[in-house]
């Protein structure tokens, strides 16, 4: 159970002088597997459509009005993405050292909850900002605290971390709802009460056209999120390790770097990622932690991140197309059930997932051919690499 | 007295852990990851519900739902063994497809977007919840041996030793003649078809289908798969185990002295100890989740 994961899902490393041909490939490689399952989500849909007896140009046309074509659309989308980016991140960032973190939607929880308690715990009188960081340091920490419990098993012990993040999952949320319902919440609910300080700006307050939408300025965290892992990965050393015990943990081994203490990192690190994607909800919308508002999104964030081909730019747009499919549902509910883009949403990452490793064998064998027969040609100056 | 009730509950929550635990032991021997169990067993509640509403029987319920379960395992099994997509990923994928079709077929067949009208079961009515009402369902009987048959299986028959050696070393199996594919696709689907039985045990016994209605159990009877080190004598034991601990925790509801979201963690933390190793380490099969092997 060793194989890297990451060999599957991420994008070729950049080699040492890509010529044309082969970065045409490579944006083939990464541009045809989302074409073909947005394709495959299409038709998918037309059927479902059909058999409710819609039309999909009119379900289609709804489902675009609903989010792109109004400001509050736009915000509601922009506010799903944000906590997408988070949870892509985390597991981009786990798939780069060669590990699968699915456990973003208790690391999502525990970021939260954490935010929340420290808002609870700070007077109303603390400075706004002051508040606001110490909270989402909190939900840092929360969510990475939960990241590394399967980075020491991992590391420790070889607990293979799909199994244990997944287990853990129902570990933490089982905790977290045994203390709101046991100790802190409201009556009659299954929040905790509203905190002191620590709540970011709406984007609504700043301009009005988003009146009534859950967007706010988590939003920025999550873009400037998706530079520092970027930064992190390919321009530090750290990241440089990172991607080394992702692509050949026995050669990153042999050239000296610590495969257990890089694992055991990148999973406190992803876990830290989901985490902060708890303030979106907690300190920008409701200002409260609530049971289940981290429900989906952390699986989500496999699909964003198989989407956005563990890229951080690759990923926000990727979050923006879940987004938009979820926040679409609530458009079409009028025509169609709503639950139509829960199966659209399977489609594309199922397609994606089967999609990819079929692309880029598909043209590899090509590039081998065309090699081939500029060998047997003799012609070898047009070959370039290899 | 209350002893007889204790086991009688306990039985009938661990039919569905032991039917699915069987399809977990089946997927994962054969080296393919079984995150998919919990989309089989929901597919297979799903189908029973359809079967069973549209027939009034019960064994066409549970007919359609094994066919709609080994329907699913056959996705997963297509995706991962001949497009080698990433089992992890795929598993997500289809357990988030058959949330999402069975709350769409809700709506459409059945105008609801919570439940489905009453099902009919194996049960009579005044066949009661005792052992009685276990014992005139066929499905208890069908569970309690499905570990065992499984266990025969693997250990006895040729085909059980086809599964074991695609699961441990691929190549190895291949090049004695074995077609790992087709044994693979083989076990993944039967895996399916197991699973969604336990789903099916769902609905029928709970005389409709409620949206999500199997809860993680999917999962539960996963951690029992990796808790029994993949061996079918321990996993039934552990699936007993996991429907031990639940009905205790049913029966002690209101005296508040342990809270029940600490039931509820118990097999998850086992399973995460076991693949730790603290107490005896739970190696699984050596191929499981290879996506480059066949």
């Amino acid at each position: 159970m060793t194989t890297p994961v990451a060999d599957l899902v991420h994008a070729a490393p950049p080699s040492v002088q890509p010529d044309v041909g082969a970065r045409s490939a490579s944006l083939m490689e990464a541009l045809l597997p989302p074409v073909v399952a947005l394709l495959v989500a299409i038709v998918v849909g037309d059927v479902l459509i059909l058999t409710f007896g819609q039309s999909p140009v009119a379900v289609y046309r709804l489902l675009l009005d609903g989010t792109w074509g109004n400001a509050y659309g736009i915000g509601q989308v922009l506010y799903k993405a944000t906590t997408l980016t988070f949870t892509g991140l985390a597991v981009a960032l786990g798939i780069r050292a060669g590990l699968f973190n699915i456990g973003g939607e208790g690391q999502l929880a525990a970021g939260g909850f954490v935010a929340a308690m420290i808002g609870l715990a700070m007077p109303a009188a603390t400075p706004a900002i002051v508040a606001a960081l110490l909270c989402t340091i909190g939900a840092a920490a929360g969510g990475g605290v939960v990241g590394a419990v399967p980075g020491y098993l991992r590391a420790q012990f070889g607990a293979h971390e799909v199994i244990t993040t997944i287990m853990l999952n129902f570990v933490v949320l089982a905790l977290l709802g045994w203390i709101v319902s046991a100790k802190i919440h409201v009556p009659e609910s299954l929040h905790t009460p509203e905190i002191h300080s620590g709540g970011v700006t709406r984007l609504a307050d700043i301009m009005p056209v988003f009146h009534g939408s859950a967007a706010n300025l988590t939003l920025l965290v999550a873009l400037a999120t998706a530079g520092a892992v970027s930064w992190y990965l390919f321009r530090t050393r750290r990241g440089f390790e990172l991607r080394a015990v992702g692509l050949q943990p026995d050669a990153a081994e042999y050239g000296g770097v610590d495969v257990g203490g890089v694992r055991w990192r990148a999973l406190a690190l992803s876990g830290a990622l989901a985490g902060t994607g708890g303030i979106n909800f907690v300190l920008g919308y409701k200002h409260y932690y609530e049971d289940g508002f981290a429900t989906g999104a952390g699986f989500l964030g496999i699909a964003v991140a198989l989407v956005g081909r563990n890229s951080p730019f690759g990923i926000v747009i990727a979050a923006l197309l879940f987004a938009t499919l979820s926040q679409g549902g609530l458009a079409v509910n009028a025509l169609v059930p709503k639950q139509m883009v829960d199966v659209l949403q399977a489609v594309v990452i199922l397609a994606v997932a089967t999609a990819v490793p079929a692309v880029r064998q598909s043209i590899r064998s090509s590039a081998k051919s065309v090699a081939r027969s500029l060998m047997e040609n003799g012609d070898a100056a047009g070959g370039g690499s290899r | 007295m209350i002893a007889l009730a204790f086991l009688a509950q306990t039985l009938r929550i661990a039919i569905p852990y032991l039917l699915a635990g069987a399809g977990g032991v089946m997927s994962e021997r054969a080296g393919l990851i079984g995150l998919t169990l919990e989309g089989y067993m929901l597919g297979g509640a799903f189908g029973a519900a359809v079967g069973a509403l549209a027939t009034g029987s019960p064994v066409v319920g549970a007919v359609v739902g094994m066919i709609f379960g080994g329907l699913l395992a056959l996705l997963y099994a297509v995706s991962a063994l001949k497009f080698r997509a990433n089992q992890v990923v795929t598993g997500v994928a289809i357990n988030l497809l058959v949330v999402g079709l069975t709350r769409f077929f809700l709506r459409l067949l059945y105008d609801s977007s919570s439940n489905s009208p009453r099902v009919p079961g194996f049960g009579r009515a005044d066949s009661g919840s005792g052992f009685t009402a276990l014992a005139i369902n066929p499905l208890v009987w069908v569970g309690l041996l499905a570990l065992v048959v499984i266990g025969w299986v693997l250990g006895r028959t040729a085909f059980g030793l086809r599964v074991r050696a695609v699961g441990e070393h691929p190549e190895a199996a291949a090049s004695v003649g074995v077609n790992v594919n087709r044994t693979r696709y083989a076990a993944v689907v039967l895996s399916g078809m197991l699973a969604a039985l336990g789903g099916v045990y769902l609905a029928l016994d709970q005389h409709q289908f409620t949206d999500q209605m199997t809860a993680g159990r999917g999962f539960i009877a996963l951690a029992a798969t990796i808790f029994g080190r993949w061996e079918p004598k321990r996993v039934a034991i552990a699936c007993l185990f996991f429907a031990g601990a639940e009905t205790l925790q049913i029966q002690l509801q209101g005296t508040q002295v342990i809270p029940s979201q600490f039931v509820e963690m118990i097999p998850y933390v086992l399973t995460i100890v076991a693949l730790a190793g603290v107490v005896g380490r739970a190696v699984p099969p050596a191929a499981l989740g290879r996506e480059e092997s066949a």
